[in-house]
């Protein structure tokens, strides 16, 4: 007897199990060229067949060589569950299955020597989400009544920019009693209050990234819906630069500063001024840890771009040399705001964390009146790669930190003059559109959303372990690879026509909740149209309770 | 749904011209108050108009706490006017022990001192009188300011009216301008505080609908201004936006519509002051209502105005004859007043404008 092996990987360590039926594969072998992981293979398996020919029974054994599909035994090209085998099988023969007896947490460790990595998703379900606990309560009836969300005309547009208290405004009366402006104010951009959130040209592959600026253009421009779309951190592509679409778009610069060099160097030939810029210091998925770009993600047009060689990409937790607000301040925003002479927001995102408060009453007591919009990232959002253990453990929920920053600025009499802009796990259920018009009515200006973003897009990770491949470069879709075979996987006009379709829906969904609550604008701060049904959101919230 | 009337003519007019004018409009309200505000004041009055009037219900406890107040601060008092009241049987009013009406000369060292001075001081001493008299509702103090005088009162207002007498007109009490409401309670307690019009440093607003932003508003207004407390209904925001708009920021009173109704972006954008525009917008987001609403409004220097909502939820009109301009939420109760002027040229205010009536009665339309 061979000696037992129980240390060995076996599928039943890892966190999918493949179930095969040899009785129905026709071997045509897609399930194998499709995975993308190499997470199964084909093998020959030795049978052996008792048969008898006689009248009377004679025992015979024949061996065969039969070729299988079989699970690979390894936790580098372990299964994902990403389910691509069972959709490019005719026979339903194969498909993964969630082991519940995993032991991928310790193996994985053990074998590896290292960390965990994984794509952007929060894996610790628990409970039901705070925004779940929210119900728009206040309807509008007889004296106060509803509007048509069909007839009327509403205003869904958001301020992203630095909002001058109005004794500050440099207003004087001509002598026809007319306001004229004595001087210069901040610029400030109204757009459409959700934004698509910034995932950068290295963990988006190139034809998605192409889709969503094609369905951000189309928005734009036909649908008449002024969306914006964050480049995140990784720069963006110099013909974009150059091109009339760069004002749909924010620049970001993050702690590594890729793609820095090649925007700067694009600044004489833009046409258009950006839509603005974002200053990462935090993201809410790995708050305090960087993003991580691995090597196998590098291609060669990333490290163009980027201005990188092929190497593992980390943006540090800080930006090296800034080590405070008022730093900040000075010289981030400054040199920003002068780059692009003033005429650019320039905003921050921090992750939400205890100390987010402090850092957003000290921005809104900023002398200078350059700080553009305070975009707060909850332990929910996040897209890239990142430490299981960063994005399982680390970070805040978004939903009552916003509602602190609001009250905060509400409490200084401050509230709108930094535009506050909220994310993390928002459209987590599919529904944008209700969880958006609960954050503006705690006191969020617009909101911003990735991960939704990339589910529009045919993402089949979810919440719950699912996929969650992104780090690995070989993205069973397409979306959040460089590798030329899995890109082409994905059809970037059906993405784009996705997203539009989406926005589209999102658009009347906002209109039919803000209907029945009276109001044509945004209702930033009016939480009195929430009730909660849970005492300690309504409580910590301060909105009704009810039950 | 309260009902809101107006009057401001050349000659001085009895409140029992206002009584009439709200009356007819009876069926818009429940009898849970009624409340007016009189500028220009005429009659006893007439001889004291630089001088503050205080106005106010109490108690006599409340009376004395009052005046010792203003003596303290060196006020004194150099006239006082006590309505004679008639209190029968029967008659639906919720009354306070007394209803003081008394004119002060300011203390000493402040006779020669700037207007605006005078009129924080002023502002300062109705917040404290306030103050002291609430804890135990020892008193309610609406207004005290020069040439203005208020009255506000629960109950069924033809019943208020006869208490106070003022159905049977006098030379005595009349003013140029008088605001009027006939509350109906919906939302809030019935209290005296709540009733419109309400009255802050000589400007004067109120209002027939809701403010659904009326939230944003308060927690926006509580630090604009120290004169912003009460809130006692969602309508005493216009007062503070008028207030703030015009006095604090000195902006002229045709942008008092864009801070509270602001136009769409869309049509922001085809405007050629757009800059100006989008600037208030984005400052005073949340001075907006969004909701049904006729407001009436009265500046310092008695012109006297009317705006709605942006979707013209609420009705109002404006009518005139050769001395007299009355604005009401209903058309029947100008009727009632002036029936024999030519009602062709009555104004149904549409949603983007303001009609501003100055003081020799010409009528100004500024489309927003």
């Amino acid at each position: 007897m061979e000696t037992m092996k129980v240390q060995n990987v076996t599928p039943n360590d890892l966190p999918w199990k493949i179930r095969y039926d040899a009785s129905r594969c026709t071997l045509c072998g897609s399930c194998v060229s499709a995975c993308s992981f190499r997470a199964i293979e084909c093998k020959v398996e030795r049978r052996r067949l008792i048969f008898s020919e006689s009248d009377i029974p004679e025992p015979k054994a024949r061996f065969s060589a039969v070729p299988v599909i079989r699970q690979v035994r390894s936790i580098k090209n372990y299964c994902r569950g990403c389910g691509i085998c069972e959709k490019v099988c005719p026979n339903d023969a194969i498909r993964p299955e969630r082991n519940p007896d995993t032991r991928h947490p310790i193996v994985m460790r053990c074998l590896a020597g290292d960390s965990i990595k994984r794509g952007g998703r929060k894996n610790l379900e628990s409970t039901q989400r705070t925004l779940d606990k929210i119900r728009v309560g206040r309807i509008s009836q007889m004296t106060d009544p509803s509007l048509d969300a069909q007839r009327h005309t509403f205003d869904l547009l958001a301020p992203f920019g630095r909002i001058l208290p109005p004794e500050k405004l440099p207003l004087g009366t001509s002598p026809e009693g007319l306001l004229q402006f004595q001087e210069n104010t901040p610029p400030v951009r109204w757009i459409y209050p959700v934004i698509i959130g910034d995932m950068s040209i290295g963990a988006l592959s190139w034809r998605m990234w192409e889709a969503v600026a094609m369905a951000v253009a189309y928005l734009n421009e036909e649908c008449g819906l002024p969306v914006r779309m964050c480049s995140g951190e990784g720069g963006v592509p110099v013909r974009l630069l150059k091109s009339r679409y760069l004002k749909y778009m924010i620049l970001q610069i993050a702690s590594g500063h890729f793609g820095w060099n090649r925007i700067a160097k694009a600044m004489p030939h833009m046409v258009e001024d950006p839509a603005g810029i974002l200053i990462k210091i935090g993201q809410g998925a790995k708050p305090g840890d960087g993003g991580l770009l691995q090597a196998q993600k590098v291609a060669e047009h990333i490290q163009a771009i980027r201005g990188v060689p092929k190497a593992d990409l980390l943006s540090p937790p800080n930006h090296q040399g800034l080590y405070s607000i008022e730093e900040s301040v000075q010289k981030m925003f400054l040199s920003f705001n002068a780059a692009f002479k003033f005429r650019v927001p320039v905003a921050i995102k921090v992750a939400a964390s205890a100390t987010s408060v402090s850092v957003f009453n000290n921005l809104v007591r900023d002398p200078y009146n350059i700080v553009g919009g305070f975009f707060l990232d909850g332990i929910d959002g996040g897209t890239g790669a990142a430490h299981e253990v960063s994005l399982d453990h680390t970070g805040h929920p978004i939903v009552s930190k916003l509602r602190d920053c609001y009250l905060a600025a509400v409490a200084q009499g401050r509230q709108g003059q930094i535009p506050l802009w909220a994310a993390g796990g928002l459209g987590k259920t599919g529904d944008l559109a209700a969880d958006a018009f609960k954050m503006i009515c705690l006191g969020a200006n617009g909101v911003f959303t990735g991960k939704l973003i990339l589910q529009m897009a045919g993402c089949v990770g979810n919440d719950m372990g699912r996929c969650n491949a992104c780090n690995t470069g070989l993205c069973p879709v397409g979306i959040t690879t460089q590798e030329p075979p899995l890109v082409h996987r994905l059809d970037p006009e059906r993405v784009a026509q996705n997203i539009v379709n989406y926005f589209l829906a999102m658009d009347t969904e906002l209109k039919k909740l803000m209907a029945p609550i009276g109001n044509s604008s945004l209702p930033v701060g009016r939480s009195d149209a929430l009730v909660a049904t849970d005492r300690a959101v309504a409580d910590k919230l301060q909105i009704q309770y009810v039950c | 749904m309260c009902r809101i009337g107006a009057i401001k003519s050349l000659d001085y007019v009895h409140p029992s011209m206002a009584l009439q004018l709200m009356q007819s409009q009876q069926k818009g309200h429940d009898n849970s108050g009624f409340a007016m505000v009189m500028h220009d004041l005429g009659g006893i009055f007439e001889n004291y108009k630089h001088l503050p009037t205080l106005s106010m219900a109490a108690t006599d406890e409340g009376v004395k706490i009052a005046e010792d107040i203003l003596h303290r601060a060196g006020f004194q008092r150099v006239m006082q006017w006590v309505p004679e009241t008639d209190p029968q049987p029967g008659l639906d009013i919720n009354a306070m022990p007394n209803y003081v009406f008394e004119t002060f000369d300011y203390p000493k060292h402040l006779r020669n001192a700037e207007q605006t001075e005078k009129e924080e001081l002023l502002l300062d001493m109705r917040l404290a009188l306030r103050r002291a008299l609430e804890p135990n509702e020892e008193g309610f103090v609406y207004s005290f300011w020069p040439d203005v005088v208020t009255l506000k009162e629960i109950g069924d207002p033809r019943d208020i009216g006869t208490y106070f007498r003022l159905w049977e007109p006098d030379d005595r009490f009349t003013a140029r301008v008088i605001t009027a409401q006939c509350r109906q309670n919906t939302n809030y307690d019935i209290v005296r505080y709540a009733a419109h019009p309400f009255h802050l440093q000589g400007y004067t607003a109120l209002a027939n609908g809701e403010n659904t932003f009326y939230l944003k508003n308060v927690e926006f207004q509580r630090k604009l201004h120290r004169g912003y407390i009460g809130f006692e209904s969602d309508s005493q925001c216009f007062l503070y936006t008028l207030h703030y708009v015009h006095r604090q920021l000195g902006w002229p009173l045709r942008y008092y519509k864009h801070v509270i109704t602001p136009l769409p972006f869309e049509e922001i954008e085809q405007r050629e002051d757009k800059e100006q525009l989008k600037a208030i917008r984005q400052s005073l987001a949340h001075l907006e209502i969004n909701g049904p609403n006729t407001i009436i409004g009265v500046l310092p220097d008695h012109t006297m105005f009317t705006c709605c909502d942006a979707k013209k939820l609420r009705p109002v009109v404006v009518g005139r004859d050769e001395k007299t301009v009355v604005i009401s939420s209903e058309v029947c109760g100008i009727n009632e007043i002036l029936p024999h002027r030519n009602w062709e040229e009555d104004i149904y205010p549409h949603e983007r404008e303001i009609v501003a009536i100055d003081n020799s009665l010409e009528v100004q339309r500024w489309r927003q």
